[in-house]
């Protein structure tokens, strides 16, 4: 597989290391409930098709980033860095 | 009897005359550079442009070697990679290569080849009674026989089985060759060179795209090498020749002969192996034997061609039955006619070339069998002419001949059989496009009724096939198609790229009605030649059940051998689409995965093997441990010193107990620079540091260092280490060794994606700075004369925990921290790497007064064993700050990574096991690490398992073996006796409950 980091450009894939879905949200502060945790720390979905997920350019700059890729093909849609797409998630909380 | 049956094995070949199978004129090869080579010890010759296969028939040697199962006679079944029979062992001593396609091993002076599988010899094969016993092994035979008494299936079953089984020997000896490995990116990649690559290259070429030709082949031109053909006036292979100069001189274009593509991957990724030096006996100095090549590429044109198909017919596997397009190669490229009389059995009207071409070389067609019921006049004129006798609408039943053809047996349309006399036989049954490429990214291919073969379906983004490969069978077809995808692929590339017109190639008939089984073979009739898979193993298949095409495959292992069924596949495919009634389509093929060839584990590998299997880290201190006879140990990527022996130290022991005393006594110093270290900066890093560390930082101050402990969110813990605050917004942080980049990993996940809000950086300064535990009573007096004066490191200015940016060696800056995992009076100095090899002098001169020894990894060890410390044994996943006797510490009133997953019921279950430490009762009793803890008298059981000892160590301190692990509620437990059960080393040894602090426990000894 080829990645196009947005920092790096396109880089072989045996740059990054894969960590998974990117749509669970960590319940963060002290009123999180354990069943809320529980939940981001193991339930994940496991689609056949289109999923956005984290990848780490372990071996560039370090960034995470968000990975839109169809799983049947691999066809990958758009990578953002994960940065981005966090700040632009609270913004939209916040607002 | 062996000589007698050898002389009896070689019609053909005992002729003295060398090459008597050679033609007089023609091909590809240097008649005058002959070649030297032996097979089987038999001395023969060549020429310069002969494959082992070529060389092989012009000296008359048919027999190749054994099949896989019933050591049946095999000979050269093809002149490509999808030979199936011809497989012999290459080289001797440590270059031997086993399971070799002679059809692929380029000829060359003193080549040395073996047949395999068979015993005593290749002539005489006391195995073929593998043969009278084929009823035993039909399909699923390993399922059905031999079960029975299942005690005899590993020691007697099994083992004859695989001796009688078999493919070629490995070498006893490492590989003395090396193997490089290389990166290529391109506009177009070109997957084959025949007339369809070439075109497709020189259209890419000719408008400055940067193309890379691939071809397996070491010349390139493909089948117009192999065939009398005319492009533009000329003859095929001389418009090959004369493209491949053209290509050669465009300065963006590379052609990688010897090269096969093996492999498809996303996103334009492909895999190679050229095969730089198996064409001589030995590399050149310094010269790679293969090349593995990565290639991405922006666009790609497969034109991989395609493989003929094999009859299915009685003996079709006796050695002298070949493809005809093979027959053709070995007259047309190599000069060498397979046989004196070659009998043509087609169902195609390109089979009838073959005639045209044997008469050319000066044999003779005894007969030329065609399945068709009807066959182009001309073609049977042209046949008749030469004396051939021409049966329409029959086929060939069987084979006669001991160890290589004499005669077949054939039916003619009105079912009456005669016997005809040849020594050859081409079959011609259609061709099989190679879709291998275009499938190895989950895609099937899809049936074509019009040419009765599998072709190309959805293609991989940004890949074309043309030509044979994309089931355009014809020469002008694979001009056409090759330069009109070669142009487009330019283009797309930004390149202005067009296609001219193809050049005018001779007139060609396409005729074609496969006959997928002959309907009554005599004798076995194979599908699958490498694991003998016959038509009947097919039925039974079908029989039994196993009709799915997955199913067959796996229950005949029809297509599992090393040619991947690349001849068989489809006539298995077919048999089963004929008993279930199904279309070919509908029983579909099995799912195709690369290699599309072998490929050597050594040329994946490349230089990564050996020591080189991974980079070497080394200390900065490495130079001054290699002088001073240190003794490495590998700990990840980093060679760390272990131990440093004195003369006269006798055992490492010896030498880590007096490091040990040392440091406990004096001072010791010890390269710590493997630990991770971590800059965090910014306005909110304190905010940072207190949700990734599980302990609270917000009372630190500037100037003090503390001890960190981080959770993972499932509330195990991550890693542990030191957290210290330079200034108000500026923290050092370290991690384990071995757990250094996986905590930056974490931190730059928190960082990033959890609280992109923060204002904090991270920056990995590892490699930046070297770090030295200089530890024991006399550290103190050994840094002043280190450290620049004007800085105090007397206890009250710089007291345990303190931490600050100092200056060495007169204004060198350096970082000091005075923290301690030795338990002694300690300080780490951190210098800038470039320094590190001075600092280490330095501090070795300067503690020369004291006595200073330098200490490794196993005194470090040694002493955080007595101190207790957690290391990687015990920080192992599995364990939660609690187990660890960390609990304490662990921040209320904030947020962190993993606060909530610990609370979880198992994770506090106060029958974990927790950290304590262990003593032997009996004094000198050495203790293990890894083993279990029974209560007394208890018998060994999972059940009665109470926890493992995690780390144990001889303690100088105490002169005795202590150790430290986790056991059932251990905190509670100090002073009981349980067993230390160790069955693998065959220790039991009874041991008493303790604290995990075996030295110093009220902790004096670091704050003096």
């Amino acid at each position: 597989m080829r990645i196009r980091c947005p920092y790096c450009g396109e880089r072989d894939n045996g740059e990054f290391s894969y960590l998974g879905d990117a749509a669970p949200q960590r319940p963060d502060g002290l009123e999180a409930s354990a069943e809320a945790m529980h939940d981001y720390v193991y339930l994940r979905d496991n689609p056949a098709g289109t999923i956005r997920e984290l990848w780490y350019h372990a071996s560039g700059c370090r960034s995470w980033l968000v990975v839109t890729r169809d799983t049947r093909t691999h066809a990958i849609e758009s990578v953002e860095p994960a940065r981005d797409v966090a700040r632009a998630r609270r913004s939209g909380e916040a607002a | 009897m062996t000589t007698l049956a050898l002389q009896r094995a070689e019609p053909l070949g005992s002729a003295s005359t060398a090459q008597a199978f050679r033609t007089a004129q023609g091909g590809l090869i240097e008649r005058r550079r002959t070649l030297d080579f032996t097979f089987d010890g038999k001395r023969l010759t060549g020429c310069h442009g002969d494959t082992l296969a070529s060389a092989l028939l012009a000296n008359g040697v048919r027999l190749v070697g054994r099949s896989f199962k019933y050591h049946r006679p095999r000979g050269i079944l093809t002149a490509g990679s999808e030979e199936p029979n011809a497989l012999v062992e290459l080289r001797s001593g440590a270059r031997r290569e086993p399971n070799t396609r002679a059809t692929m091993a380029e000829l060359y002076e003193g080549l040395e080849a073996a047949s395999q599988n068979r015993w005593p010899s290749l002539a005489v094969d006391a195995l073929s009674v593998n043969a009278l016993l084929a009823p035993v092994f039909a399909a699923g035979f390993y399922y059905k026989t031999f079960m029975w008494p299942a005690s005899l299936w590993e020691k007697l079953y099994e083992p004859m089985i695989r001796r009688a089984a078999g493919l070629g020997r490995a070498a006893d000896a490492p590989d003395p060759d090396i193997y490089d490995r290389a990166h290529a990116h391109c506009d177009v990649l070109v997957i084959g060179g025949g007339p369809a690559g070439l075109s497709a290259a020189l259209a890419a070429g000719r408008s400055g795209a940067r193309v890379i030709l691939v071809d397996e082949d070491f010349v390139t031109g493909g089948r117009l090498l192999a065939e009398r053909r005319e492009i533009g006036g000329e003859s095929g292979a001389a418009w090959a020749a004369r493209a491949v100069a053209e290509l050669q001189s465009l300065p963006e274009v590379r052609i990688l002969s010897r090269t096969t593509l093996f492999g498809v991957y996303d996103h334009g990724s492909y895999g190679a192996v050229e095969r730089v030096s198996d064409h001589v006996a030995v590399p050149a100095a310094h010269a790679p034997r293969q090349r593995l090549w990565r290639i991405v590429a922006k666009r790609a044109v497969l034109a991989a061609g395609a493989l003929e198909r094999p009859h299915v017919f009685g003996g079709n596997d006796r050695p002298g039955v070949m493809l005809a397009g093979a027959v053709r190669t070995y007259l047309n490229r190599y000069g060498v006619l397979p046989g004196r009389r070659v009998a043509v059995f087609t169902s195609s009207d390109d089979g009838w070339r073959t005639v045209a071409d044997v008469l050319a070389a000066g044999g003779t067609v005894p007969a030329v069998i065609d399945t068709r019921a009807s066959v182009p006049p001309q073609l049977r004129r042209m046949a008749e002419a030469a004396g051939a006798r021409v049966v329409v609408g029959g086929y060939v039943a069987g084979t006669k001949g001991h160890l290589g053809l004499t005669a077949i047996q054939v039916v003619d349309g009105y079912d009456s059989t005669e016997t005809i006399a040849c020594d050859c036989l081409a079959m011609a049954n259609g061709w099989n496009p190679v879709v291998h490429l275009d499938s190895h990214l989950s895609r099937r291919p899809v049936w074509n009724e019009a040419i009765h073969a599998f072709v190309p379906g959805p293609l991989p983004s940004g890949m074309r096939a043309v030509g044979a490969a994309a089931g355009l069978f014809s020469l002008s077809g694979c001009l056409e198609s090759g330069a009109r995808a070669g142009a487009e692929a330019a283009t797309d590339c930004g390149f202005a790229a067009s296609a001219e017109p193809a050049p005018a190639t001779d007139p060609e008939s396409e005729g074609h009605i496969p006959l997928w089984r002959v309907p009554r073979p005599k004798g076995k009739a194979f599908a699958d030649f490498q694991n003998d898979v016959a038509a009947t193993d097919v039925e039974l298949a079908h029989r039994e059940g196993f009709r799915a095409v997955e199913l067959l495959k796996r229950y005949t292992t029809l297509g599992m051998a090393t040619d991947q069924g690349k001849t068989s596949n489809l006539a298995g495919l077919s048999i089963m689409a004929e008993l279930t009634g199904q279309s070919i389509p509908s029983v579909g093929t099995t799912v195709f995965r690369p290699p599309f060839t072998p490929v050597a584990i050594g040329a994946f590998a490349g230089h990564h093997r050996g020591k080189d299997f991974r980079a070497t880290r080394y200390v900065p201190s490495h130079a001054w441990a290699e002088e001073n006879g240190g003794v490495f140990v590998e700990t990840g990527l980093w060679l760390r010193p272990a131990y440093f022996p004195k003369a006269g130290e006798t055992d490492w022991l010896e030498t880590v107990v007096r490091e040990v005393e040392t440091v406990r006594a004096r001072v010791g110093v010890c390269d710590v620079t493997t630990l991770g270290k971590i800059d965090i900066q910014g306005r909110d890093a304190l905010a940072f540091i207190e949700r990734v560390c599980a302990n609270p930082f917000a009372t630190l101050p500037v100037g003090k260092a503390r001890y960190a402990v981080l959770l993972r969110e499932d509330g195990f813990v991550l890693d542990d280490g030191t957290i210290a605050r330079l200034a108000e917004t500026h923290y050092v942080m370290t991690a384990s060794t071995a757990n250094a980049a996986k905590v930056m990993q974490h931190l730059e996940f928190c960082r990033q994606w959890l609280w992109p809000e923060l204002d904090v950086q991270l920056a990995s300064v590892s490699e930046q700075w070297a770090q030295y535990a200089v530890a024991g009573p006399r550290a103190r007096d050994t840094l002043r004369r280190v450290i620049d004066p004007g800085f105090d490191i007397g206890n009250e200015a710089f007291p345990f925990l303190a931490c600050a940016d100092v200056t060495v060696g007169g204004g060198i800056p350096a970082r000091l921290f005075r923290i301690s995992f030795s338990g002694e009076l300690a300080y780490e100095l951190a210098v800038p790497a470039a320094y590190g090899d001075a600092a280490w002098r330095a501090l070795m001169q300067a503690g020369l007064p004291y006595g200073i020894t330098a200490y490794g990894s196993e005194a470090l060890s040694v002493m955080r064993i007595e101190k207790g410390h957690a290391a990687g044994a015990e920080i192992n996943g599995q364990t939660t700050a609690r187990d660890l006797g960390l609990g304490g510490m662990l921040a209320k009133k904030k947020d962190y990574v993993g606060r909530l997953m610990k609370e979880r019921p198992a994770l506090t279950d106060p029958d974990r096991p927790m950290l304590v430490g262990f003593r032997p009762v009996e004094p000198g009793a050495r203790l293990r690490a890894g083993a279990h803890f029974l209560a007394l008298g208890a018998a060994p059981s999972l059940e009665a398992d109470e926890g493992v000892m995690t780390s144990v160590a001889y303690s100088p301190s105490l002169k005795s073996w202590i150790g430290i692990g986790l056991i059932r509620r251990g905190p509670e437990r100090h002073g009981e006796r349980v067993r230390a059960y160790d069955p693998v080393r065959d220790a039991d040894v009874e041991v008493e409950i303790c604290s995990p602090v075996f030295v110093d426990p009220k902790e004096e000894k670091l704050r003096v």
